[in-house]
């Protein structure tokens, strides 16, 4: 294609301008140079001549005089080995001191996989965490957000399972974070060595909005390219709700009609096409996406957390400082967890049951009812139960963490009381300790 | 009809393209975008003014204004034939499978494949020259698996045709000439086993619609029992996520007491369509001793792919149900979400600039869905036989809010609700389905009254539940406490379900007639109890036993024995 360059700009709404050009393909990138330097911005909407672009930078300081220039390309980010320990933003550009990386370009929001060709997952991932490992396993291929409201540690637990999880490449996609956020990502990877296999885009809150609704599709590619030459990439996406949020900004001002609380119609879709990026290809690699998505006034129901809920394998509730027993839930558990250990699936049923039980008598303790022995032995279980399993700084491999579970259990009860099997039993019960 | 008519791109919006057009164009034509090598399929959903809107079943990237669109002169449309079965297809009816022969891990835009394989059929004919036939009539059979397929006339065809020539019985290949026909004008038309059918027109040719009268076993409790559905009769699911919809369908799938099986998996998870794809091959039909599989279509569009093909997907797959009900043949379409279908409806529509209404929904959303559902029935064909399309479809309201535009407008046209409940799939309870809002207009496998008496000492029990929250069980009187304990029970033993169980997971229509015959003594019975922990301690027991009973096989040793468990636990305690 000719590279012809437009210097009359129509119109500039938003972060969208208009320039009247020919031959100008659908998605394409071109680059804008204003007074304030060289940037991208990429086709949205032809009509006729009219060509409508968002620029990345935002519209804000274009000039109706400024110079743009279609590249006849796409968006694409480069992809190769040299990608590890390096942070890009949105656009793709280097964050970090390195040098700008132009080989071996890969298009970016490619096609989906072909639901024939995938495999059911069977694979583990641990991370270490008991309230994952043992209660709600994360599988290999699997997609699943983080639930939870600002203030939160979300992103403390997502750096935890990227120093820990055990996957060859990491990939870390950032959206809206405060810079603060972002240096703790990279200085707690690089302090940990994790670095060296993990990639970043991130788009800090100060950044244009438009390059905000990148960040998922650079990441996802540059993972599936990963995936394809066989490693187990694990995507770190945080926080999806600011991408939903910038997707609302661009579909208002492109003039779209709202569906629901200002959304566009296609939210569900375009979260999707993200999440459903996650696979395990025969023969080589696969992509888990683990999101953190908080929830707005700490409601469910709000599109955002309820479209996700719809798309994704289950979902991690943190409040409070911990991952939730009730209401989390991996929808893939249940493929995995029967190959790891005898008494992983029953220890957990029985722990959880209990740990309800619990609930009903710290409930019954509240409104001033007289304590049973049952009910004391249900209270110290729940303590030691929130002490030793939930609390995020646990750190022990499954295994232990099955054994801890045994010794909590143990300690508060009689083999008899805790509805577990007796083989079972027969064979975990801890034995010094009674 | 306007053959090879070309067109321009115009404008790309999202997945819309506008098209000028130069000779004449019909709506839902299908139209080819020329972009560099690939061509990609596109629909036209409206006309204004020379220009011709377009929605695009793949991605629209590196579309350019003036490229070249091919018109077909033919609505969407599928082959329908033997080899339909067993297969996988995308919303246009593209073999999954094969496509991944070809294009590897990715579904690559503009790669369309032939639908149904290129083999040879033992054909039979069943009429022979100089027979008149007309649209939807059928000259032969061949067999596909255990079905007999019936060759079929055209659905389009017009007026009377007489056989000129039919071929012989003996194998032959599925795209040759096997019969030809001619009318009184002299026309003449040659047929071979497949015929094309446009999607968005329902299917008639039979003779008359008749009532669903027939419940459709499920071999779900809660659902033949209390809240059954009807052979040709319509019903939907709604419910939040996590509430196990698509689990819901995924069992009715494979025991549904049907002929053949349609599972439309319209923008879900490619996951949960990977399940079916896994499993059913080596899941055993106990109704015909071959594999699951072999009764079964699976139309899937999953959530990534492109949304305009989500859109014509539930058409597709009712296209092939309606097909092989023409056959005799009792049909279930299972289509997973409706919610999505409607969403790409929605997307479209913003596309068009149309005015919005609830919730940006079109204005013609209703009629839609009700166009959708209407195309069930039970029909009797003009030889006689009875063929039914049951629908059922789960609806994915947002918020779980059945107080929405999709699940509202489905009310309005099913014939049964089954609405899940996040309280009951939190406590565990499943099916979830929530038998106090759920509703059936159908009768199910056993006599109405004797449900409705079921149904009574529920909502009693419910109403005192709520009352206890608030006055505790210290203010509930014994009698309430005890009717209380009865619902309760109904729920625990009948219309919960341990589809894991291998026993519990389905149960036979003589089974359920047996279960419920004592569970209504039960409820009936005046029991002598003597307090609130007395009458709470035998509702546990009697609970437990019909638990273990339900979970003994009819051929076990135990079951008599058991059953007998249950009726000495009640009959002792009766005043």
């Amino acid at each position: 294609m000719i590279e012809k360059v437009y210097t009359k700009i129509d119109s500039i709404v938003g972060n969208v301008i208009t320039v009247r050009a020919e031959g100008v393909r659908n998605n394409d990138l071109a680059e804008i140079t204003t007074a304030s330097g060289t940037g991208y911005a990429n086709v949205i909407k032809l009509d006729g001549d009219k060509v409508s672009l968002q620029v990345f930078k935002g519209g804000q300081g274009v000039s109706t005089g400024d110079s743009v220039r279609f590249l006849g390309v796409p968006m694409r980010v480069s992809y190769s080995d040299n990608l590890l320990g390096r942070v890009f933003d949105g656009a793709g550009k280097p964050r970090d001191n390195g040098p700008e990386l132009t080989d071996n370009m890969v298009e970016i929001g490619g096609p989906s996989v072909n639901p024939s060709k995938r495999i059911l997952p069977n694979k583990m991932i641990r991370t270490g965490i008991p309230m994952i490992d043992v209660f709600n396993t994360l599988v290999e291929s699997q997609k699943l957000p983080i639930f939870s409201v600002s203030g939160e540690p979300y992103n403390e637990l997502l750096a935890r399972i990227a120093m820990q999880a055990e996957v060859d490449v990491i990939v870390l996609g950032g959206m809206g974070l405060k810079y603060d956020d972002y240096l703790f990502f990279r200085n707690t990877l690089e302090k940990s060595g994790a670095m060296s296999r993990t990639i970043m885009f991130i788009h800090t809150a100060s950044d244009p909005t438009v390059e905000c609704t990148l960040v998922p599709d650079m990441a996802l590619s540059v993972a599936e390219h990963f995936a394809l030459d066989g490693k187990k990439v694990l995507v770190l996406l945080t926080d999806m709700t600011n991408f939903c949020d910038a997707l609302k900004e661009t579909a208002i001002t492109m003039e779209q009609v709202p569906s629901n609380r200002g959304y566009p119609g296609d939210l569900y879709s375009s979260l999707a096409s993200r999440y459903e990026k996650a696979v395990s290809f025969v023969g080589a690699g696969s992509v888990t996406i683990l999101g953190v998505t908080t929830m707005p006034g700490d409601d469910v129901t709000h599109p955002i957390p309820d479209n996700t809920g719809y798309i994704t394998e289950g979902q991690y509730y943190l409040r409070h400082g911990h991952i939730e027993p009730f209401g989390s839930l991996s929808r893939l558990k249940q493929n995995v967890n029967k190959d790891t250990r005898s008494d992983h699936r029953a220890l957990m049923d029985g722990m959880i049951k209990l740990y309800s039980a619990c609930k009903d008598s710290q409930e019954k303790r509240s409104m001033g009812f007289t304590m049973s022995d049952w009910d004391e032995k249900l209270l110290k279980y729940g303590k030691l139960f929130e002490e030793r399993m939930m609390d995020l700084s646990v750190n022990i491999p499954l295994e232990e963490a099955l054994d801890e579970g045994w010794r909590i259990l143990a300690e508060c009860f009689e083999p008899s009381e805790t509805g577990l099997r007796s083989d079972l039993i027969a064979q975990y019960w801890p034995v010094k300790e009674r | 009809m306007a053959t090879s008519a070309i067109g321009h791109v115009t404008g790309v919006n999202g997945n819309m393209v506008n098209v000028r057009f130069t000779d004449s164009v019909i709506k839902n034509e299908v139209g080819y975008i020329r972009v560099g090598d690939i061509r990609l399929k596109s629909e036209i959903i409206r006309i204004t003014d020379g220009i011709a809107s377009m929605q695009v079943y793949e991605m629209t990237g590196g579309i350019k204004v003036g490229d070249e669109v091919e018109f077909t002169g033919e609505m969407l449309s599928v082959e329908l034939g033997p080899g339909l079965l067993t297969q996988v297809f995308d919303g246009l009816q593209n073999p999954l499978p094969d496509l991944a022969e070809k294009c590897g891990f990715f579904l690559d835009r503009g790669v369309y494949l032939t639908p149904l394989p290129d083999r040879e059929w033992e054909f039979t004919p069943v009429k022979k020259v100089g027979d008149t036939v007309i649209a939807g009539d059928y000259f032969g059979t061949v067999p596909e698996g255990i079905f007999t397929h019936r060759i079929t006339v055209p659905f389009s065809l017009q007026g009377e045709w007489r056989i000129k020539s039919i071929a012989e019985k003996g194998m032959h290949h599925s795209r040759s000439t096997i019969c030809t026909i001619e009318n009184g004008k002299g026309e003449t038309k040659d047929l071979s086993m497949i015929i094309t059918q446009p999607v968005k027109v329902a299917v008639k040719s039979y003779e008359e619609r008749v009532m669903p009268d027939e419940p459709m076993v499920t071999k779900i409790r809660i659902i033949d029992t209390f809240l059954p559905v009807a052979k040709g009769g319509t019903y939907c699911i709604p419910g939040p996520f996590g509430a196990g919809k698509t689990v819901l369908q995924h069992l009715t799938s494979r025991n549904a007491d049907v002929d053949i099986v349609i599972i439309a998996a319209c923008g879900e998870r490619a996951g949960e369509v990977v399940e079916i794809l896994k499993e059913f091959p080596e899941l055993i039909d106990p109704k015909t001793g071959r594999s699951l599989m072999e009764r079964t279509i699976i139309i899937c569009n999953t959530s990534s792919m492109p949304v305009a093909a989500r859109e014509a997907s539930v058409y597709t797959a009712v296209t092939m149900a309606e097909y092989y009900r023409n056959m005799g043949l009792d049909v279930l379409l299972l289509a997973d979400s409706t919610s999505r279908w409607a969403q790409a409806m929605r997307e479209m529509s913003g596309r068009l600039e149309e005015i919005p209404g609830d919730e940006a929904f079109p204005a013609y959303l209703e009629s839609r869905i009700a166009e959708f559902y209407e195309r069930a029935g039970k029909v009797r064909m003009r030889d006689g036989s009875i063929g039914s399309v049951t629908i059922g479809g789960t609806v994915s309201p947002a918020g779980g809010n059945f107080e929405e535009p999709v699940t509202q407008a489905t009310l309005k046209v099913v014939g049964a609700f089954h609405g899940l409940s996040r309280e009951r799939s939190d406590a565990r309870k499943y099916p979830a389905i929530d038998p106090m809002d759920s509703w059936s207009k159908y009768s199910g496998i056993i006599d109405h009254g004797e449900v409705d008496e079921a149904y009574g000492y529920l909502r009693r029990s419910n109403e005192i539940a709520q009352m206890m929250k608030v006055v505790g069980e210290e203010g509930t009187s014994l009698d309430d406490y005890i009717v209380y304990q009865k619902g309760e029970f109904l729920d625990a033993v009948y219309l919960q379900q341990n589809s894991f169980d291998p026993v519990d997971a389905t149960v036979s229509v003589e089974r359920q007639r047996r279960s419920f015959a004592i569970l209504l003594a039960i409820l009936r019975a005046d029991f002598a109890l003597s307090d609130k922990r007395d009458a709470r301690t035998f509702f546990n027991e009697l609970r437990q036993r019909f638990l273990d009973w339900n979970g003994t096989a009819e051929s076990d040793e135990a079951f008599a024995e058991r059953e007998k468990a249950v009726i000495d636990c009640y009959k002792g305690r009766i005043r």
